[in-house]
């Protein structure tokens, strides 16, 4: 860490590590309502816990991205940045935000589309918020060194803010909601948002293999490349039967098939810098990371995306566990191990520890992502079952999930699992290691 | 790689590709847009559609059910309710059914998923009824593949 800063990263990082904790304690609520229907039902309702579970998802990632940005733009800049002043106080609006929205859920004040169903104030709120964190940044940048990783950073960025607006867009007719719905739900996660992910991910490999800049750069453009030409018109494979037209079923599956591309250069990406670098930099946990969040990515989005995408196949899974398996294997890689990636490697930068639990946190690593990974399978086989029964043979759904009892519990056990390594990291980066930092001032070998 | 392609190369690539297929998104989806529009003449979102829509939000219904396949896994798909309570052939009994089945949870069944009650007016359950009818005459492709839904 070579800017003062830089340190504001930390505020970012530590609300959403908060907010994954809370995250995952509703999936854990929700897990348990699916096997034991009775448990809370008329306090807290299904919806209003997964609400919940699902906004603090997105809100921490967000957060993370945030710190990651205010982290790594001042070191490619080459200059402070432009105003740590501004930065709390958009953290504090932020947050305060993000409790406030749940506070109300509690109370059932919400929207009522899935993932946006913050109430239009709060949504004004992300929109003011978006463009302080925006501005700020961007001032940075316009002062200092402007590299690739920065300018697609920034891309990726306001294009988040910019694909946001239109959740303010809600008309009343439902096929024309659903259309653009999406221009939040996939343009961000399949679009800017792998931006985000592909910048972070190079920073990282910069400072942890040494490789050259030219050539993680170069790939960098190769990557994002990948991921637009697919990911856009990919967005078809959600057009197949939402009453749009019949087109979009080979639009749809060509290119969502072609999403599989980037994330598989990820993983060579990560595993050539790795393998050519030849450095051996101390801090091995944020390199299990990096080189864990391209796997994961490459398996929950790429492989675990694919099983499902092909228009006659997603006409039989459309909507069963299929998609919850996919999604949380998705997220989970692509999005939860990048942001756990730069806080393993920034959160002792910052906080001066050499080189901190480091152990741990790998434990914590081991543990999170077999319990998401058991999760995906129960999912799976379940999404499977419901399938064959409900799609094929035509049985009710409630019928059906009775039928998936068994699968339900193995899932809330992998959740239970995820649960303890997820305070395994936090632990591992919240609270000072012991004997191996004492008395050592933060000699850092390499970044 | 650096021999066939330089840095700058893969940039211009990047930026070039990405207008081209963003322009030729919007087109298609202009498109779709378009036939939505068309759709509505023979299936107009009435006021009370529009309502409907409105008390489905109220109360995220879409947080435990599906609409044409998206939404939450905990209950079931309402997309194609109308057609599941026969109101094609029967429509003042499907209206009926469906508004007392409303009314009428939570079941309280022990170890059967609950649905909760709700605060809902006459008038609201009718908006609601008469957004799922219009949401049942939607061409989904034929989607779903059985009325189970
Ligand atoms: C990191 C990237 C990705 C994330 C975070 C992600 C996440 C999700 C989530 C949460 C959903 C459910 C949305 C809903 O509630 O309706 C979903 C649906 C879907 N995703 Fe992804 N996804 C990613 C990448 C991909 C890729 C690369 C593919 C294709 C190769 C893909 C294919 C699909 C399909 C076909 C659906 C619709 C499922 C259905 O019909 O029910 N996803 N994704
Ligand atoms: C203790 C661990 C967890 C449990 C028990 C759990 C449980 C659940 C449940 C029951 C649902 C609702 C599915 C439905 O609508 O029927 C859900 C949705 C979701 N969860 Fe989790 N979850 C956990 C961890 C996670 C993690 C780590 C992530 C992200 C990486 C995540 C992301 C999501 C997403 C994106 C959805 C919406 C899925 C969709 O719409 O397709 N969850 N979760
Ligand atoms: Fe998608």
């Amino acid at each position: 860490m070579k800017y003062d800063s830089q340190k504001v990263a930390l505020y970012y990082f530590a609300g959403a590590l908060v907010l994954f904790v809370a995250q995952i304690l509703f999936g854990l609520v929700i897990g348990t309502i699916v096997v034991l229907p009775n448990t809370l039902s008329e306090l807290l309702p299904f919806n209003i816990a997964r609400m919940i579970h699902t906004n603090a998802l997105i809100v921490w990632l967000l957060m993370g991205f945030f710190g990651a940005s205010y982290y790594l733009i001042p070191e490619e800049a080459e200059t402070e940045l432009y105003s740590t002043r501004l930065a709390i106080v958009q953290f504090w609006l932020f947050l305060i935000g993000a409790a406030a929205a749940v506070v109300g859920y509690l109370f059932h004040i919400h929207e009522g589309r899935e993932f946006l169903e913050q109430p239009l104030w709060i949504k004004l709120a992300i929109v003011v918020v978006a463009l302080m964190f925006l501005f700020n940044i961007t001032m940075t940048v316009l002062k200092g060194r402007k590299t690739a990783i920065t300018n697609i950073l920034l891309l990726g960025l306001w294009g988040i803010a910019v694909f946001f607006l239109f959740s303010l867009y809600n008309p009343a007719n439902l096929i024309m909601d659903k259309i653009f719905w999406w221009w939040v739900v996939h343009l961000w996660v399949e679009g800017v948002w792998e931006l985000v992910m592909a910048s972070i991910l190079a920073f990282l490999m910069i400072k942890l293999t040494g490789v050259d800049r030219e050539v993680v750069e170069k790939w960098l453009y190769v990557i994002i490349g990948l991921a637009l030409f697919s990911g856009i018109l990919g967005t078809g494979h959600h057009y197949y039967w939402i009453g749009t037209p019949g087109y979009w079923q080979w639009i749809g599956s060509v290119f969502s098939t072609l999403e599989v591309a980037p994330f598989f250069a990820m993983v060579v990406f990560t595993f050539m810098m790795v393998w050519k670098g030849g450095r051996a930099h101390p801090n091995k946990a944020a390199l299990l990371w990096s080189l864990g969040c391209s796997v994961f990515a490459f398996f929950g989005a790429g492989v675990w995306g694919f099983l499902h995408t092909l228009a006659p196949v997603n006409y039989i899974t459309h909507g069963t566990q299929i998609t919850a398996a996919h999604g949380h294997l998705a997220f989970y890689g692509a999005y939860v191990m990048i942001n756990i990636a730069i806080m393993t490697y920034a959160m002792p930068n910052i906080l001066k520890r050499e080189p901190y639990n480091q152990l741990l946190n790998m434990w914590g690593f081991w543990i999170t992502s077999s319990g998401v990974t058991f999760m995906t399978f129960a999912l799976t086989f379940a999404g499977v079952v419901q399938s064959h029964l409900q799609r094929v043979l035509g049985m009710g759904f409630m019928e059906v999930q009775e039928q998936l009892s068994l699968f339900y519990w193995m899932r809330l056990g992998a959740g239970l699992a995820t649960f303890i390594g997820v305070v395994l990291i936090v632990w591992s980066l919240v609270v000072p290691g012991k004997a191996k930092q004492v008395g050592r001032v933060a000699a850092q070998p390499a970044e | 790689m650096s021999e066939i392609l330089t840095k700058a190369a893969a940039r211009n690539i990047f930026y070039g590709g990405t207008a081209f297929f963003f322009i030729v998104f919007v087109g298609l989806v202009a498109h779709s847009v378009s036939t939505v529009n068309d759709m509505e003449k023979s299936n107009p979102v009435t006021p009370s559609v529009a309502a409907g829509k409105l008390v489905w939000e109220k109360h995220a219904c879409i947080d435990c059910h599906t609409i044409m396949g998206e939404g939450a896994y905990f209950a079931p798909e309402l997309g194609n309710v109308w057609v599941r309570y026969n109101g094609r052939e029967d429509a003042a009994a499907a209206r009926d059914g469906l508004k007392n089945w409303i009314k009428s949870q939570p079941s309280g069944v022990e170890g059967r998923r609950q649905m909760p009650h709700f605060e809902i007016s006459e008038q609201e359950l009718d908006d609601l009824v008469d957004f799922f009818k219009w949401t049942s005459e939607v061409n989904t492709q034929n989607w779903p593949p059985k009325v189970s839904g």
